[in-house]
C-alpha cells in the first residue's frame, strides 16, 4: 500500500503555475528527498499533503493528492483530522513560546485529550523518539525558547510525533542548524523511518544522498526525475538531473 | 461536526456578528446625519452668514474659519513635521536620541486635546499676548497635528527601499542629495497622504480652539491673523447645546454636522485613492 | 567637497535637528505652563484675593481650613467647640449683613464709619466670623484675622465638593470628577474592548480580502469622525433613547458617555490589536494548524498569547483615548458635579469640566488655577498611560 500519492497535480498562485502535472507515490517506511533549485516548487509540493497552502489567498490546485488512500482535497474531509495524521517540521525551528512539556502536549490538547497520565506518557515517548528526552527530562517546565537551535528542532519533531502521524513532512529541517545538530537530525530521521514515512525537502545533496531511499528532482515546477536515490546520484537518466547533481547549475 | 469545529463556528459567528455591529454603528451614525442634514444643505446654507439667533441663514463664516485654521495649522505643522520625520528616520541610527524623540512624539500625541487648548491659551493667547486669534488657534492646532505628521512622514520614508539609498551613495551622492533626489520623490505621495489625513484630524477638533480662537457668533469674515473666527466644530457644539433657540436651530446643527462629516469622508476617500494609485505605481515598477 | 557645500550641509542638518526638537519642547512647555498656572491654587489661601476672615479676639481657634469654612457657611458647623475652640455658637456675617444690622446713618453715607462698627461688632460678639475685604478692615482692628489654611493636594484630589464660584469660600474638590472620568472610561472600555477585539480578530484571522476591504475603511472612518459629531449624535439620538429605555428624568448619564466614548475608542483598539495579532509569525500558526488545531484553537492558544503585549497596548491606548476626550462627553453626560453611584446618573469628567468652565473664568483667579490644576491631573493620567505603553513595548522587545 502506498502511504501518499500525488496524481497529475497542477498548482497555481494566481496566474503563476508553480507545479506542472506532478505524479509521485510514497511507500511506507521510506524517506523521499525532494531536491531542486530555489523556487522550483518543492515547498509548494510538500505542503499539498497537509493543505498548508490553503492559507494563501490566491492558491489553486488541480489533480489528486491522497494520504492513506484518502483524497486530501475532497470536500467532506475533516481538515484537522487529516492534518493530525500528517506531521510537519519546518525550516526554522518554531517552538511555541511555551514550556517544553506544553509544546509536545499541544497537539494532544487541541485534539481533545485531557487525561494527564496519557499526556505525560505521550510527551515522554515522543521526546525519547526525538532523541531529546535525556537532555530535557529534568527541565520540562523550562521555556522552549531557552533550548539551542538543534534542540528546538528536535522538540518540533517530538511535537509532530506526539499526535502519531503516519506521514511526516520536513521542509529543510536542518538548514538553519550547525553541522553537529544537523548530524543528530539526520540520525534521527534514519531512526524514524522504522515507524514513519518521511518526505524531506533539502538543498543539501549529500544529505539527500545519506538519508533518503528515493529522490525527486524538481525544476521550474516540473518533476524532472524521480527514482531510487542511488540511481539519481550515480546514474541519472536525465541530463538536467546530472547537471544539477554535479553542481553545473542550481 | 466535532465539538472543536462547533466551537470554532460559534466563536467566529459571534465575532462576525460583533464586527457587523461595528459596521452598523458607522452606517447608522453616517446615515442619520446624512438624512437629517440633507434637507438643511443648500447653496445659501453654505454661502450665507447666520441670521436670527443662528436659526436661519448659513454657516459661511464657520466654513471660512475652519479653512483658515486648517491652512494656518498646516503651514506650521507640515514643514516642521516633515523635517523632523526626515531627521528621525534618515539621520538617526537606533540610539537613545531616536528613542527619546520617538517617545516625546508619542507623549505629545497622547496629550488630550483639551490640554492643548489650555496650553494654547496660556502660551499663545496670554503669555505671547496674541489674544483669541487665528494665529493662536492655528499654532495650537498645529502642535496637535505635529505628532501625526511626524509619524506619517516616518512611515512614508520607511517604505523607501534601503538599497536605493545605498545605490545613491555608491554613485557619490551626499546624504542630502540622496534624500532630496531619491528618498523624497519616492516617499512624496505617501507624505501627501499623511498631510491629507492630518487635515482631517485638525478640521474636526473643537477643544483646542475653544479658548484660543473660536467665536460663538461672528457673522463676518476675518481680516487678519489676529481676528477671531467661527469654526465648524465649535459652531456645531454651540448649535447643539447653547443656541438661543435650540429647537429652531436643530436643522442648522444637522447641516453643520453633515458638512463636517463630508469633509471627513472626502479626506478619507482621497487619501485612499492616493494610496491606491501609489500601490499601482509600485506594482508597475 | 567645497567649503560652501559643507556649510550648507551643516545648516540643513541644523534645521532638521531643530525641527525634531519641537515636539519635546512642546511637551516641556506644556508641563511648564500647566504648572505655572495650576500651582498657584496650592500657594494661595482659598479666599478671594484681598479678602480676609475675621473673628473675635477671644476666639481660640488658631487656623481654619477651607472645608471648615464651607461647613460653617453651610451651617454644618454651628459652634466653635466643633473646631476645638470655645463654646460659642457661630455667628456668620458678610459685609452686606452688617448693612442690615446697622442703619445707614450709623455707617455713614460712604460707609466711612464701617471700620468702627466692625470693631464694635467683633468686640461684642465672641462667636462672630466675618468675611470682608482688606480695605474694609479697620486699621486698629480689635479682632483677629484668622489665617485660612492653603488648599492641599489632598483637599484638591480627595475633596468631594466642586463649588468653584461660591462666595465667600469656593471649594475645589475634584473627587467627583475623578470618579466620573474613571466610570465613563471603564464603561467605554467594557463596550469597546469586546467589539474592538472581535473586529480585530475577524480582520486579521478570518476575513478574506473583500471583507477586509470593507472593515478597514469602516474603522478609519470611525476614527475620522470629529468628536463633536459623536457628541451631537449622542445628544440627539442616544440620550433620549436612554431616557426612555430606563425611564429616567434625564438621559444624560454615565452610560451615554460610556457608549459614545466606547465607539470613539473602538478604532484605536481595533487598529492596535489587529497590528499586533498580525505580528504573530506565520510559522507558529502553521505549526499549530499542522498539529490538527482548528483556527480558533490556534487563535486562542498561540496567536493571542503571542500578541498579549500588543493587545494590552491596545487596551491602554483605548483608555487613553477615552480619558482625554472632551467634547463628546461634555455633550452627553449632563454636567453634574455629584459623585455618580450608578451608570444611569449624570456626571462630569475632568476634560468636560475644563471645557465647560474655563470660558467664563476670569484670568488668574483661583478658579482659573484650579482648572489648570485639573489639566495637570489629566496630563498625568496620559503620561502614565504613555509610560505604561513604553514599558510594555520595551519588555516585549527583550524576548
Ligand atoms: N504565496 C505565494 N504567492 C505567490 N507565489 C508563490 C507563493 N509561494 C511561492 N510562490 C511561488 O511559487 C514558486 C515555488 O515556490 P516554493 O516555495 O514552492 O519553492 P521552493 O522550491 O520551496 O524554493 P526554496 O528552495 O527557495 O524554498 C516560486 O516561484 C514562488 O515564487
Ligand atoms: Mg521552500
Amino acid at each position: 500500500m502506498t502511504q501518499a500519492e500525488a496524481k497529475n497535480v497542477n498548482v497555481w498562485y494566481d496566474s503563476f503555475q508553480a507545479l506542472k502535472d506532478i505524479s509521485m507515490t510514497f511507500e511506507p517506511n521510506t524517506v523521499t528527498a525532494l531536491i531542486g533549485p530555489s523556487g522550483c516548487g518543492k515547498s509548494t509540493f510538500l505542503r499539498l499533503f497537509n493543505r498548508m497552502n490553503d492559507l494563501i489567498p490566491l492558491f489553486r490546485v488541480e489533480g489528486l493528492v491522497t494520504v492513506n488512500g484518502q483524497n486530501v482535497y475532497s470536500k467532506d474531509i475533516r481538515l484537522d483530522e487529516m492534518r493530525k495524521k500528517v506531521g510537519m517540521v519546518f525550516q526554522k525551528p518554531n517552538p511555541f513560546p511555551k514550556s517544553i512539556f506544553e509544546n509536545v502536549a499541544y497537539g494532544l490538547r487541541v485534539n481533545g485529550i485531557s487525561n494527564r497520565k496519557e499526556i505525560e506518557e505521550t510527551v515522554e515517548r515522543s521526546l525519547k523518539q526525538a532523541a531529546l528526552w535525556d537532555e530535557v527530562k529534568d527541565s520540562l517546565k523550562k521555556s522552549a525558547m531557552e533550548l539551542s537551535g538543534g534542540q528546538q528542532q528536535r522538540l518540533c519533531i517530538a511535537r509532530a510525533l506526539a499526535v502519531q502521524p503516519k506521514l511526516i513532512l520536513m521542509d529543510e529541517p536542518a538548514s538553519a542548524l550547525d553541522p553537529i545538530s544537523t548530524n543528530r537530525i539526520e540520525e534521527l530521521i534514519f531512526e524514524l523511518k522504522k515507524d514513519y514515512t518521511i518526505i524531506i525537502v533539502t538543498h543539501n545533496l549529500q544529505q539527500a544522498g545519506r538519508i533518503s531511499d528515493a529522490t525527486a528532482f524538481f525544476y521550474l515546477g516540473e518533476l524532472v526525475e524521480f527514482n531510487l536515490t542511488k540511481k539519481i546520484f550515480l546514474n541519472p537518466d536525465n541530463e538536467r538531473t546530472q547537471n544539477y547533481i554535479t553542481g553545473r547549475f542550481g | 461536526m466535532n465539538t472543536k469545529q462547533l466551537k470554532q463556528r460559534i466563536a467566529f459567528s459571534i465575532f462576525g456578528t460583533m464586527s457587523f455591529i461595528v459596521v452598523a454603528i458607522l452606517v447608522i451614525i453616517l446615515g442619520f446625519i446624512v438624512i437629517r442634514g440633507m434637507s438643511a444643505i443648500s447653496w445659501e446654507f453654505l454661502t450665507e452668514m447666520p441670521k436670527d439667533g443662528m436659526t436661519k441663514g448659513g454657516i459661511f463664516p464657520a466654513i471660512v474659519g475652519t479653512g483658515c485654521l486648517v491652512l494656518g495649522s498646516m503651514v506650521f505643522a507640515f514643514p516642521i513635521g516633515v523635517l523632523s520625520g526626515i531627521y528621525i528616520n534618515e539621520y538617526l541610527t537606533e540610539s537613545w536620541l531616536k528613542k527619546f524623540l520617538r517617545m516625546m512624539t508619542n507623549n505629545l500625541a497622547g496629550v488630550p486635546s483639551i490640554v492643548f487648548g489650555l496650553f494654547g491659551m496660556a502660551l499663545f493667547v496670554n503669555y505671547l499676548s496674541f489674544g483669541d486669534s487665528i494665529i493662536a488657534g492655528s499654532m495650537t492646532l498645529g502642535l496637535l497635528a505635529l505628532p501625526v505628521v511626524i509619524r506619517l512622514t516616518e512611515e512614508a520614508l520607511k517604505t523607501v527601499d534601503d538599497n536605493l539609498r545605498l545605490g545613491s551613495y555608491a554613485l557619490g551622492a551626499t546624504k542630502i542629495q540622496t534624500i532630496q533626489k531619491v528618498v523624497i520623490p519616492i516617499a512624496f505621495p505617501n507624505i501627501m497622504t499623511g498631510l491629507i489625513l492630518s487635515i482631517g484630524r485638525v478640521s474636526g477638533e473643537t477643544a483646542p480652539i475653544l479658548f484660543t480662537v473660536a467665536a460663538y457668533f461672528l457673522p463676518r469674515l476675518p481680516h487678519s491673523l489676529s481676528d477671531q473666527v467661527m469654526a465648524l466644530p465649535y459652531h456645531l457644539y454651540v448649535l447643539a447645546t447653547s443656541g438661543t433657540n435650540m429647537e429652531e436651530s436643530r436643522p442648522m446643527a444637522y447641516g453643520t454636522a453633515l458638512v463636517l462629516v463630508s469633509i471627513v469622508l472626502i479626506i478619507n476617500v482621497s487619501a485612499s485613492l492616493l494610496r491606491r494609485r501609489i500601490q499601482k505605481k509600485v506594482k508597475m515598477n | 567637497m567645497g567649503k560652501g557645500r559643507r556649510i550648507f550641509e551643516k545648516v540643513v542638518t541644523g534645521v532638521l535637528f531643530s525641527s525634531s526638537t519641537i515636539t519635546s519642547l512642546t511637551v516641556i512647555l506644556i508641563v511648564v505652563f500647566l504648572f505655572k498656572e495650576g500651582i498657584s491654587l496650592f500657594n494661595s489661601t482659598p479666599t478671594e484675593k484681598n479678602y480676609v476672615i475675621a473673628v473675635s479676639k477671644v476666639n481660640t481657634v488658631p487656623v481654619i481650613t477651607s472645608n471648615q469654612l464651607a461647613d460653617i457657611f453651610n451651617q454644618d458647623i454651628t459652634n466653635w467647640k466643633q473646631l476645638g475652640g470655645r463654646n460659642d455658637s457661630i455667628i456668620r456675617l458678610t459685609v452686606n449683613d452688617l448693612a442690615s444690622i446697622f442703619t445707614e446713618e450709623e455707617l455713614g453715607p460712604n460707609l466711612e464709619f464701617l471700620p468702627v462698627k466692625v470693631n464694635e461688632y467683633v468686640k461684642a460678639t465672641p462667636g462672630v466670623i466675618l468675611y470682608l475685604s482688606k480695605s474694609q478692615l479697620p486699621s486698629n482692628f480689635e479682632g483677629r484675622v484668622i489665617p485660612v489654611k492653603k488648599i492641599t493636594v489632598k483637599d484638591f484630589i480627595g475633596g468631594k465638593h466642586w463649588y468653584p464660584t461660591t462666595e465667600p469660600i469656593p471649594q475645589f474638590g475634584i473627587w467627583p470628577m475623578i470618579v466620573g472620568t474613571l466610570m465613563v472610561t471603564l464603561g467605554a472600555i467594557l463596550f469597546a474592548l469586546p467589539f474592538g477585539m472581535a473586529t480585530a480578530i475577524i480582520m486579521s484571522e478570518v476575513a478574506d480580502i473583500r471583507l477586509r476591504n470593507i472593515l478597514k475603511p469602516v474603522v478609519e472612518l470611525l476614527a475620522g469622525i470629529p468628536s463633536v459629531v459623536y457628541g451631537f449624535f449622542g445628544l440627539v439620538v442616544l440620550v433620549p433613547l436612554i431616557q426612555q429605555l430606563f425611564k429616567l428624568d434625564v438621559g444624560e448619564t454615565v452610560l451615554a458617555g460610556s457608549i459614545v466614548l466606547g465607539i470613539m475608542a473602538l478604532p484605536t483598539i481595533v487598529t492596535v490589536a489587529e497590528d499586533s495579532l498580525r505580528t504573530t509569525p506565520r510559522a507558529l500558526k502553521e505549526a499549530s494548524l499542522a498539529l490538527g488545531a482548528s483556527q480558533w484553537q490556534t487563535l486562542v492558544r498561540v496567536v493571542i498569547p503571542y500578541s498579549k503585549s500588543g493587545i494590552s497596548t491596545a487596551i491602554i491606548l483605548g483608555i487613553g483615548r477615552a480619558i482625554g476626550e472632551t467634547m463628546a462627553v461634555l455633550m452627553v453626560t449632563g454636567n453634574s458635579s455629584n459623585i455618580p453611584t450608578s451608570f444611569l446618573q449624570p456626571t462630569r469628567t475632568i476634560p468636560a469640566t475644563i471645557a465647560a468652565e474655563l470660558g467664563e473664568t476670569p484670568y488668574g483667579g483661583l478658579h482659573f488655577s484650579a482648572l489648570f490644576a485639573l489639566a495637570i491631573i489629566l496630563f498625568m493620567f496620559t503620561i502614565i498611560i504613555n509610560l505604561t505603553v513604553e514599558v510594555i513595548k520595551n519588555r516585549n522587545r527583550r524576548f
